[in-house]
């Protein structure tokens, strides 16, 4: 199913400037994946060697933090918006 | 190691004058892989996405006691332990809080001696987030950044705009929309750009890192949080320098996004490698809200991995429920041979009653906190008979008088009239 992901500028270096993807997939993880085979150098910034997810980066679905949702299994449909957020910030 | 934003090939402070200051900042490392970077307004590695902290220089000669204590009474005494090389330039007169001995309280506690790090007095704004602020405003100012912001639950607020207002710097300050009247109207009078978010804390943090991607703003919790989280180290160095140079057994603190206490054992770590202390150091407790404790569950299931809370709690200063600092807070809690303890709602107000009855101290709900985990601490027999303990009290009671509001519920009331005054005072039990 068709979603966005959107970047932060540290990592829309890494998509030649795009910090609006479009991707597809049912659960977050899997559209994480289809961005990361489309992007080699940015895969290994979203996600571990196993697939899990870092402390330092946050995935929001629609204004969701996906941690309350499934973390990386959170389903998608057609349309969401997923949101990438380095999670260095606040307090 | 060469990063975008340039190369940073010794420790030595960068040469780049910035055209209006008098100072310049420190070069940047990231505390999980060690990548360097050249003074800039960004907080995050490139590389690993963890955090960046700054660079000190490996070679300078620290200062000594005499020469400190020589020094004007803010944070900037400590100014060789702060990240900027040179005077500041704004807030100059933030810190060098009171620190208070509690006999009372040592008392309750069972402990040997007991002190308050007493930041509810703190210049300009009434809690310990004026030390962060002095620091950040100053950054801004080197990067050539005219505008300053921040996301927060109160206190941060009420500092950004104050010390904005006096350096004369636009302000955006993104506030929970359902924060105290008193830390709003607190924020709002010194007339920022003050914007309330439908959310929580958690959801007001992320529309600022965004916004910290998309304008050119220093935000001081954001974008300048390398320099920003410093501040707190002087929370530490004063501690140490009144109770004449040496180290407390314990200090218990409270935690929201677990900074404070995090630079707390940095600030402790640094002042005992510049030989200035020789103590071991302080055993760290961290005291949270049950209503929003996911640092306490970190320690207590001694894990690395944070599970955020969606905040139920009348302590909104602590009310982060995804805490950026957390895992570190977790560590340094460890590493010290600390604990962490959580308390009820009940209990916070009840922890700021008895300070205030027995220390004349009147803190704000996370004072309350870290009175009534003290308590909880205690109970537990994590706190030692000989122990000497530095509570710290980061916020002021006037922010935050809401949940005391029935102790004023049976007060008398009576006349302008003697008569009515003698009876009152010579009945058997006053109210």
């Amino acid at each position: 199913m068709p979603v966005t992901l959107t970047l932060p500028t540290v990592l829309s270096r890494l998509t030649h400037g795009q910090a609006t993807l479009e991707a597809s997939g049912t659960t977050v993880g899997e559209v994480v994946t289809q961005v990361a085979d489309r992007f080699p150098s940015l895969g290994p910034r979203l996600r571990d060697e196993k697939g899990g997810a870092y402390p330092f980066i946050a995935f929001y679905l629609n204004d969701q933090d996906t941690r309350f949702l499934g973390g990386l299994d959170a389903p998608v449909t057609e349309g969401d918006e997923i949101t990438v957020v380095l999670a260095v910030a606040g307090g | 190691m060469l990063v975008s934003g340039g190369i940073v090939s010794s420790p030595k402070r960068p040469a780049r004058d910035v055209d209006e200051t008098r100072f310049t900042l420190l070069p940047l490392r990231c505390a999980v892989c060690g990548a360097r970077y050249e003074p800039a307004p960004v907080a995050i590695c490139e590389q690993c996405l963890g955090p960046l902290e700054p660079e000190y220089p490996a070679a300078e000669a620290p200062p000594t006691r005499a020469t400190i204590a020589s020094r004007e009474r803010s944070l900037w005494r400590y100014r060789e332990f702060l990240p900027l090389d040179g005077p500041p330039e704004l807030s100059p007169d933030s810190g060098f809080t009171p620190l208070l001995e509690a006999p009372t309280l040592a008392r309750r506690l069972g402990v040997a001696r007991a002190w308050l790090k007493n930041d509810s007095v703190s210049h300009p704004s009434l809690s310990f987030k004026d030390r962060v602020v002095a620091v950040a405003i100053n950054a801004a100012r080197a990067f050539g950044l005219d505008t300053v912001g921040c996301a927060s639950t109160g206190n941060l607020a009420n500092a950004v705009a104050a010390q904005a207002a006096r350096a004369g710097m636009p302000a955006w300050i993104f506030i929970p929309h359902d924060l105290e009247p008193a830390k709003v109207i607190a924020t709002a009078v010194y007339r920022p750009h003050l914007v309330r978010i439908r959310g929580t804390y958690d959801d007001v943090n992320r529309l600022c890192t965004q916004a910290a991607d998309r304008f050119r703003w220093g935000i001081v919790n954001v974008n300048l949080r390398s320099y920003y989280g410093e501040g707190s180290k002087t929370v530490a160095f004063e501690i140490a320098e009144q109770l004449g140079w040496r180290l407390p057994t314990a200090v218990i603190a409270p935690m929201a996004g677990g900074s404070l206490l995090t630079k707390l054992n940095k600030g402790f770590n640094e002042f005992r490698r510049a030989g200035l202390v020789s103590d071991e150091l302080p055993r760290l407790f961290g005291a949270q809200a049950e209503g929003c404790a996911p640092i306490v569950r970190l320690v207590r299931e001694n894990s690395e991995v944070i599970q955020p809370a969606i905040p139920n709690t009348i302590a909104r200063s602590l009310a982060i429920g995804s805490p950026a600092d957390g895992v570190f807070a977790a560590r340094a809690i460890r590493k010290t041979g600390g604990w962490a303890a959580a308390v009820s709602d009940q209990e916070l107000v009840a922890g700021i009653r008895l300070l205030a009855e027995t220390s004349g101290v009147f803190a704000e709900t996370a004072g309350g906190v870290t009175v009534a985990a003290a308590l909880a601490l205690a109970a537990g027999g994590h706190l030692r008979a000989d122990d000497e303990v530095v509570l710290c009290i980061t916020g002021n009671g006037l922010k935050t008088v809401d949940p005391l509001s029935d102790i004023i519920s049976d007060l008398p009331t009576i006349a302008p009239r003697l008569r009515d005054l003698a009876q009152l005072v010579e009945q058997p039990a006053l109210p």
